[in-house]
């Protein structure tokens, strides 16, 4: 790791008022990307400004029609809560399904949006539940917000305080990990809103990130159910190709844990 | 340099150490617990695991400056005295380890996870809640073992308390 | 037995240090004034090395010395070398390419070292590492076997025309041929051995400290056998003479083959101890792991076997093209040759068996024994084999396996082996009942019905384990006697000390060669210290690999023990009063036998050594010593029997059983013995479903961490089950053969031949991930 100074601050506005004094700062949530990314020395933040500690950016609220997660909330809180296991228990199981144990005691929601890694979980939900994403400057909707991949609508500077989720109706996330790293090979969300509107959204799969799949979405949206998608055929163009999983594997897994993520939501 | 003030295993530490030291070195190399390891470089092996605020964390993974204010438990304070924690026992019982590197991270993370599942273990959930801790020796088999057996010991020992 | 002795599955005596966060690594030891080591290692896979600009490292802060290749040269280092010679079919000798610690002038794999920082803090060495200006001349790289060897390949090194190190061979064509010529059925088989990594969890570890008034050198380092890497130092690296070099290897976090060997950093961070003046620590992140970790494995083999009407073998053929990276590793030309050809007779009676095996250099990180070491890659082609073979001929793998196993022994197999004894049919038969086999249909007929693809293979292998006698491996081209030593201390108060020359990096020495004391002795295993990993404290000894600790280092414990007891016996029949012929040993007395005279250890120990009335002429002291050279090698052998499902959805594998049943001959300590199975079970399944270590075309590690490179985790593996058939070894006195590398040499055929009997489809390579299984069952490639 390359020479850095830290800071942390108790307030969002005393961390945006540090983000603007440093050369190249960089906010550090949970720290489970950048740090490992800092330790390779792929990262050089002149200046690391902590976010954890900051109480008004940690917490799950859950109400009747969403579920609000804090940016600095860690995943096994998000996992363990019970009021949120209840109404978007989808969203619970993600977030169990992140990293490993010791990872989900530290990453944060807020984190992993920023970060924004094409294999991350949390852009899935984001995506399908038609989430917004509250910053200190503004609100932004899910469909505005995933840029490709590691690039957000985020301005510089612009730190995420809360994600809001609507409830819907059913919801669902299955993960194919990948072999090695844990990452999602490919996760697929999927969610129907109490208005009956589909949303399927998967990530690990596309080289321009997380991605809505519109067959799947047409094929629910007629259908409900896992057997809706044994017609569908995604291709395999624009998708991922790598050692452990190759375009036309990942586009079959779009399909297979869509169908699975529909059996879980029921 | 910043001078971090923390608690480790109970006792009130301070040390000056640049900002980008990491947790694990502040561990090993200021405080000389060098029972926590370092296996690798990417925050997967699982071999630096410590308690933060009574939760596993990898110690590579966290800026030392990130734990100040904290409580930080190693392997080197579970047990009481001469007195082993009931997973470390567990480990030696059911040949839990071999070479021993893993074994301190592998331990951290087990109590951790007895904690938060208490009693409802079963091989499974041990097995996949073992991911973040990988050993080369063992074949986790009978660190599976040992997982399961101190959760019924802690059990046991929470019920005398 | 003892409650402590031999057969007893007591705790073990080294745990408490472990557990409780008080194991000594090498980086945990500090010496006052240390300094650390960074290398400056090529980003490229070829390349010349044209020149090195250290100046402005020189300036960083904490900076003591930028070290280069050619400073190495100019001292008068020596190169790296391999320590066994062999031969090519055409007589000639294999062809070495030099390689020294720091490349001088060409670099031939991504991560070889050019240079060295020394500095005052491991953050001041990596910043200025980052900052010594290195120009390249990029060449052509070439890192697959196959390429490596056509017309117009890069070429390595100018010593080894055509890239090859040796073109050699074991067996009779002509008898081969023959066999084929009369066969009913031949069965073909093409295949690779996937490379791997071997990834012991402690990384590779160096603390070297020069005493320049005594002109002596201490060396903490990770290793499997100190006394060789001292030897080697000495001998061939020119580092110091061996009285002024001490080699300690403290508590190891596991080798698996890949801490057998010297490496350039220990040497350079002796070396440069010596021109700085100080201490220097180096310890290697996972990443240089990955880059400079001797790998393992990595053949690829086309085999024919041929079959008469009955379904006999008569003959097997095989080619084999092993791939040693860019320099030949310290033991690497054994590999793929006499630990891997010898083997090719398996369990089964092979009339006629010709094997020809060519060792060829790429630009990858050198290649040499990882945990099995050419046997894993002999009996993986032997039982695909044998399975391909079942399918085809339309017979039961076992059966087939069955109707061809040697029964008599001992059996002289056509490729060196002499295989003393063993009951493969008692292994098979036990590991069949243990998974319920006859059962099997039925339960692949109710997966069918739950949309899973069940299959069921098995592998019986057979190994060689305390790879001895050291003449036979003289003349075979060793550059090593394999003998191992023990001392054997019992101090004034009765308590014993044994010195041995094996190294436990968590082989559990300190427990069960304690309870080969306390089974001879008496007495209990808390009054026994195991003392290895020393070089000043023990003698000489050859280390641990191969599986040898135990039948061979074990073998000289006992014949040091007998010593001991011998003069013990003397000792207490000259103060009982009694000959020596009526003395006998139980629970740690010396007694008269039909007598109650007897005499505590302790007090003839203390008898010893105070020679105040010891028999006339005899030393005082009570301490022995013996080196042990076995006759043989010893053969484990066993059966595995998998049976998994495979996700017709995702490709994905998943175990529903695996069963072992393993013939180590006596078990000293059974709970120790399982454990080393679990491990190499995990290794061999390792193997089979998720590890591959893959170089792009241009010589770049693509899996250069946990990231990429799939480790076996808790998740990917199942609880085994374990049993044991027994058949004692004749060729050491414990009857033991050494039970650390079975489970990798035999469980990754028996993964690979249930998946491919779950899909149908034989053609399938390693590591099956589920990418690649998916491809396989929708017919795709992949």
């Amino acid at each position: 790791m390359y020479s850095t100074t830290y800071h942390r601050p108790s307030s969002v506005d005393e961390a945006v008022a540090l983000f603007g004094k440093g050369k190249e700062a960089k906010y550090l949530a949970g720290g489970q990307t950048l740090i490992p990314v800092m330790k390779q020395r792929l990262a050089s933040p002149s200046d690391v400004i902590d976010l954890a500690r900051i109480k008004e950016l940690v917490g799950v609220d859950v109400g009747g029609d969403t579920v609000t997660i804090k940016a600095a909330t860690p995943h096994y809180d998000v996992a363990s809560n019970a009021a949120l296991q209840k109404a978007l228990p989808a969203l619970a199981h993600l977030a169990s399904q992140i990293g490993d144990p010791a990872v989900r005691h530290r990453g944060t929601i807020g984190g992993s949006l920023a970060n924004n890694d094409p294999a991350a979980d949390y852009p899935s939900a984001v995506l399908a539940l038609g989430a917004t994403i509250k910053t200190n400057k503004r609100s932004i909707a899910a469909d505005d917000f995933f840029k490709g991949l590691f690039a957000t609508a985020l301005e510089d500077g612009e730190i995420i305080t809360a994600v809001v989720f609507p409830v819907p109706a059913k919801a669902g996330y299955a993960k194919f990990p990948h072999p090695a790293s844990r990452f999602a090979l490919t996760g697929v969300f999927v969610a129907k809103t109490k208005s009956g509107d589909v949303r399927v959204a998967a990530t690990g799969a596309s080289q321009s990130g997380v991605m809505r799949v519109a067959a799947i979405e047409t094929a629910l949206k007629a259908n409900w159910s896992p057997g809706a998608l044994a017609n569908v055929t995604i291709p395999a163009s624009g998708l991922m190709s790598d050692l452990h999983g190759s375009a036309d594997y990942r586009a079959n897994l779009i399909k297979v844990m869509a169908e699975r993520a529909v059996t879980a939501a029921g | 340099m910043s001078t971090v003030k923390l608690t480790v295993n109970g006792r009130a530490v301070s040390a000056d150490v640049e900002d980008r030291t990491l947790l694990v070195h502040l561990l090993r190399d200021h405080l000389n617990l060098t029972g926590t390891h370092v296996g690798c470089d990417t925050s997967q092996c699982g071999a630096c695991t410590v308690h933060v605020d009574g939760r596993a964390v990898k110690s590579c993974t966290m800026l030392a400056a990130q734990a100040a204010g904290s409580s930080v438990t190693t392997i080197e304070g579970i047990a009481k005295g001469d007195e082993l924690h009931p997973m470390q026992a567990a480990f030696r019982d059911n040949h839990g380890l071999q070479c021993g590197f893993c074994t301190p991270g592998m331990i951290m993370s087990a109590i951790d996870i007895v904690h938060r599942y208490g009693g409802k273990l079963d091989e499974a959930t041990v097995r996949h809640e073992l991911e973040g801790n990988i050993c080369r020796c063992t074949g986790y088999h009978n660190i599976v073992k040992a997982v399961l057996d101190a959760a019924s010991r802690m059990k046991v020992a929470q019920a005398a308390e | 037995m003892g409650v402590e002795g031999i057969g007893a599955s007591v705790v073990r005596k080294e745990d408490k240090r472990f557990i409780t966060g008080k194991g000594r690594y090498v980086d945990d030891i500090k010496l006052v004034g240390m300094t650390f080591a960074q290398f400056v290692r090529s980003p490229h896979a070829h390349a010349k090395v044209k020149g090195i600009d250290s100046s402005e490292a020189m300036k960083m802060p904490g900076v003591i010395a930028v070290l280069t290749g050619q400073q190495l040269v100019d001292d008068k280092v020596g190169n790296l070398i391999c320590g066994w010679a062999i031969t090519s079919k055409d007589g000639s000798p294999m062809k070495m390419g030099a390689w020294p610690a720091m490349a001088p002038e060409t670099v031939r794999f991504v991560g070889q070292a050019v240079a060295v920082v020394i500095a005052e803090t491991k953050n001041q060495a990596r910043d200025a590492a980052e900052a010594v200006v290195v120009t390249y001349e990029e060449l052509p790289a070439v890192p697959d076997v196959r390429a490596a060897i056509k017309p117009g390949a890069p070429q390595l090194h100018p010593e080894a025309p055509g890239n090859v190190v040796y073109d050699w061979a074991l067996g009779d064509e002509a008898a081969v041929n023959a066999a084929f010529a009369k066969a009913a059925n031949v069965v073909s088989l093409e295949l690779a051995n996937n490379r791997l990594v071997p990834n012991a969890m402690e990384p590779r570890s160096a603390i070297a400290d020069y005493d320049a008034a005594e002109e002596h050198f201490t060396l903490y380092t990770t290793s499997q056998n100190p006394h060789v890497a001292r030897l080697v130092l000495s001998a061939f690296y020119n580092i110091a003479p061996e009285h002024k070099l001490r080699v300690i290897a403290p508590d190891v976090g596991g080798g698996f083959g890949s801490k057998i060997y010297i490496y350039p950093e220990e040497m350079v961070c002796l070396w440069a101890s010596k021109k700085t003046g100080r201490p220097i620590k180096w310890t290697g992140d996972r990443s240089e792991s990955f880059l400079t970790d001797a790998h393992g494995r990595d053949h690829v083999s086309k085999a024919e076997m041929a079959f008469d009407k009955d379904n006999k073998i008569l003959g097997l053929r095989v080619k084999t093209h092993a791939n040693f990276g860019a320099y030949m590793s310290l033991f690497s030309s054994a590999v793929p040759t006499y630990l891997y050809a010898t083997l090719l007779s398996g369990q089964y009676v092979i009339p006629a068996i010709y094997a020809e095996v060519m060792g060829v250099y790429t630009n990858t990180v050198p290649v040499d024994a990882y945990r099995g070491a050419g046997r894993p890659e002999a009996s993986y082609l032997l039982e695909r084999m044998m399975e391909t073979a079942a399918r085809q001929l339309k017979v039961d793998p076992t059966e087939l396996r069955k109707k061809n196993f040697i029964t008599q022994f001992p059996y002289q197999t056509p490729v060196i082996m002499a295989y003393d004894a063993g009951d493969f049919h008692a292994s098979l038969d036990a590991a069949k009942k243990a998974i319920d086999y006859e059962g099997f249909p039925a339960r692949k007929a109710k997966a069918k019905t739950e949309g899973k693809l069940r299959g069921i293979g098995v592998s019986c292998y057979i190994e060689a384990c305390g790879i001895a006698p050291s003449k036979a491996v003289g003349s075979l081209g060793a550059g090593v006697g394999l003998w191992e030593s023990a001392e054997i201390r019992v101090n004034p108060v009765g308590t014993i000390e044994v010195l041995t020359g094996a190294h436990s990096h968590g082989q559990s020495h300190e427990t069960t060669f304690a309870q080969l004391i306390s089974e001879r002795l008496g007495v209990p295993i808390s009054q026994v210290s195991i003392v290895h990993g020393d070089t000043d404290k023990v003698q000489f000894g050859m280390g641990t690999y191969g599986s040898r600790s135990l039948a061979v280092g074990g073998s000289a414990i006992v014949k040091a023990m007998e010593k001991v007891e011998s003069k013990a016996k003397k000792i207490a029949a000259h103060l009982l009063e009694a000959s020596e012929g009526d003395i006998v040993i139980e629970n740690g007395e010396f007694k008269v036998t039909g007598t109650d005279k007897s005499l505590a250890l302790p007090m003839v120990a203390l008898a010893a050594y105070t020679a105040h009335n010891l028999p006339e002429g005899m030393e005082p002291g009570l301490k022995e010593t013996a080196f042990y050279d076995p006759t043989n090698f010893t053969f484990p052998a066993g059966a595995y029997i998998c049976e998994l499902e495979v996700d017709p959805g995702t490709g994905k594998t998943t175990f529903v059983n695996f069963v072992a049943a393993d013939d180590f001959g006596r078990l000293i300590n059974p709970m120790v013995v399982e454990g080393q199975v679990h491990g190499g079970l995990a290794q061999g399944i390792g193997q089979a479903l998720l590890e591959g270590a893959v170089y792009d075309e241009n010589g770049q590690l693509v899996t250069a961490s946990f990231m990429d490179y799939t480790m076996p985790r808790a998740d990917d593996l199942p609880s085994f089950k374990l049993s044991h058939t027994t058949t004692l070894c004749p060729g050491n006195p414990l009857g033991v053969k050494g039970c650390g590398e079975a489970g990798a040499i035999g469980a990754s055929a028996a993964v690979i031949n249930a998946i491919t009997d779950a899909i149908g489809n034989n053609k399938l390579e390693m590591p099956a991930t589920p990418d690649r299984v998916w491809h396989v069952i929708h017919g795709k490639a992949a």
